[in-house]
């Protein structure tokens, strides 16, 4: 096959153009016709009114829109929703609801995690995701053996430092996670033992 | 963000083709495109989406070395058995940079061709070369703190913001591409980055069209692998300096990050006071590879910041060896 690198403009550049998208958030389907430009961080909140997860800086700098992406952690402002076509999304909404909280949120409450609460649905993903990828052995920059990656308040630290608290709440969120993580530790190794 | 159109690419061949297009380009994490995007420094008409490319997996090499999909996330890649056994100077460095949530979406392709963090790159209101070809660079007279002390010119200053690329120098890594016509090349990292010079808009040799399939890493290099990162908060921040260290006696690499227009390595430098402690050794190091610095006022504190990087490096890896 011989190609030159002769540059011929992009199909329909200027051209209004829309994309179908399908997406499971929390667990519901929708179906749903698309700018290109819409990120998923404006769908959840613009067409699917789930403004739940809060659009803080708009640049990756401040982690608020964090929801889980097929069970991982990403910023939905800096992903555009048609590329998520078929991916299951979970926002706060999706973590537990006011009757049957998720236990990191209950834990937030007890340990008042938040004050003015705007970067508390960040958080809450992002803990979510953090618990997980340390059950995973993803270490973090403070990992000290990368073979052995296990729960400290140090590693808590330094995962959540993608997520902006302009309260500082940092150690009420610091001491919500632990716990959670102590519970579902001691849960599994009770699930081990019998 | 202005209009473009959207297509999902679905094997590599025709994803390279796809983007010759002009005002075409490829899209994979998107977390450093899209963030351009909004500001209007990246303008592109046609996003080619090569995200479900077959492009994720890890796989071994013949010669004992590993082959790296250019769609592998950093997360991934960091996390890996292999890497954090045999090439652990990668793991710390992918982790020293970025955060969690973008580590999960940015992709080995992707952070080599991530863009100056330059602030006048970012200011669509200043003059920059690089943004705008011959627009001139307010960060020669600016505020030049976080920019680069060599390989610069006249007409860029800005550093390469990579932790990961780094790491990749100081590994010999190669990175493997796809031309539109089919052509595959594996190129050395300074084969890749170009220096600024008088066109610092062209950051790589890549050709229109041309995909980065993976990143493939020889065999494991013995020795203590270490990455060290200066910064001015603890975490979440790119470097003011770095260091990417395989410490092995004489045989010893060093590349240098936060400092240049691409990962800073240069050979003939590593044996320099290799007899020497820790902080002589440093001493000599630096002194051969920056013997071309030219910093500006305010970033000549990068130099000895540096050497006193270094000096902890070394020492850091005598005391493993012990």
């Amino acid at each position: 096959m011989s190609q030159t690198n002769a540059r011929t403009p992009a199909p329909h550049p200027h051209q209004p153009s829309t994309q179908g998208v399908t997406l499971s958030v929390n667990g519901q389907e929708h179906s749903l016709t698309l700018d290109p430009r819409v990120t998923l961080l404006d769908t959840l909140r613009e067409h699917l009114h789930l403004t739940g997860t809060k659009k803080g800086c708009d640049h990756g700098q401040c982690g608020a829109c964090t929801v889980l992406v097929d069970g991982t952690r990403v910023l939905s402002c800096l992903t555009l929703a048609v590329m998520h076509d078929g991916q299951e999304v979970t926002t706060v909404e999706g973590l537990g609801t006011p009757d049957a909280l998720h236990p990191l949120q209950d834990a937030f409450i007890r340990h008042d995690g938040y004050q003015c609460g705007y970067c508390t649905p960040g958080q809450l993903c992002s803990s979510v995701g953090t618990l997980d990828e340390i059950a995973r052995g993803v270490p973090s920059h403070v990992t000290d053996d990368l073979d052995d990656v296990s729960f400290s308040a140090e590693e808590l630290r330094e995962r959540l430092s993608g997520n902006i608290c302009r309260c500082a709440a940092y150690p009420n969120i610091i001491a919500a996670v632990s716990e959670v993580h102590a519970a579902q530790n001691g849960a599994a190794t009770q699930e081990a033992a019998q | 963000m202005r209009a473009f159109t959207y297509e999902r690419a679905t094997t590599p061949e025709a994803a390279a083709g796809a983007t010759l297009a002009e005002g075409a380009k490829f899209i994979a994490g998107g977390t450093n495109l899209l963030d351009l995007m909004k500001l209007d420094i990246e303008r592109p008409s046609h996003l080619v989406d090569i995200s479900r490319l077959d492009l994720k997996g890890i796989t071994e090499t013949e010669d004992g070395g590993l082959r790296v999909g250019a769609l592998v996330t950093n997360t991934d890649l960091a996390s890996d058995p292999r890497v954090k056994a045999g090439y652990g100077v990668l793991s710390r460095a992918i982790v020293a940079g970025a955060s969690g949530q973008i580590r999960n979406k940015a992709t080995t392709g992707g952070n080599l061709l991530q863009r100056a963090r330059c602030s006048y790159f970012y200011d669509t209101n200043l003059p920059c070369n690089k943004r705008e070809p011959g627009s001139g660079c307010a960060a020669l007279t600016g505020l030049s703190r976080p920019l680069a002390v060599i390989g610069t010119s006249d007409a860029c200053i800005a550093q390469h913001p990579s932790d990961m690329a780094v790491a990749m120098r100081v590994l010999d890594a190669r990175v493997n591409t796809l031309q539109a016509d089919g052509t595959e090349r594996a190129l050395a990292l300074d084969d890749f980055y170009r220096l600024p010079g008088d066109t610092p808009h062209l950051e790589t040799t890549l050709e229109a069209g041309e995909l980065i399939t993976g990143v493939t890493l020889p065999a494991p290099v013995g020795g203590t692998h270490v990455y060290r990162k200066v910064r001015d908060r603890a975490s979440y921040a790119f470097a003011l300096v770095s260091v990417a260290a395989i410490v092995n006696g004489r045989e010893s690499r060093f590349a240098f990050g936060g400092v240049a227009p691409r990962p800073w390595r240069v050979e003939e430098a590593e044996t320099a006071g290799a007899a020497a402690g820790p902080d002589a050794r440093a001493r000599a190091v630096i002194n051969a590879a920056f013997a071309d610095a030219r910093p500006t006022e305010q970033n000549a504190f990068k130099v000895p910041l540096l050497r006193r990087t270094l000096t902890a490096v070394l020492e850091q890896a005598s005391g493993e060896e012990k």
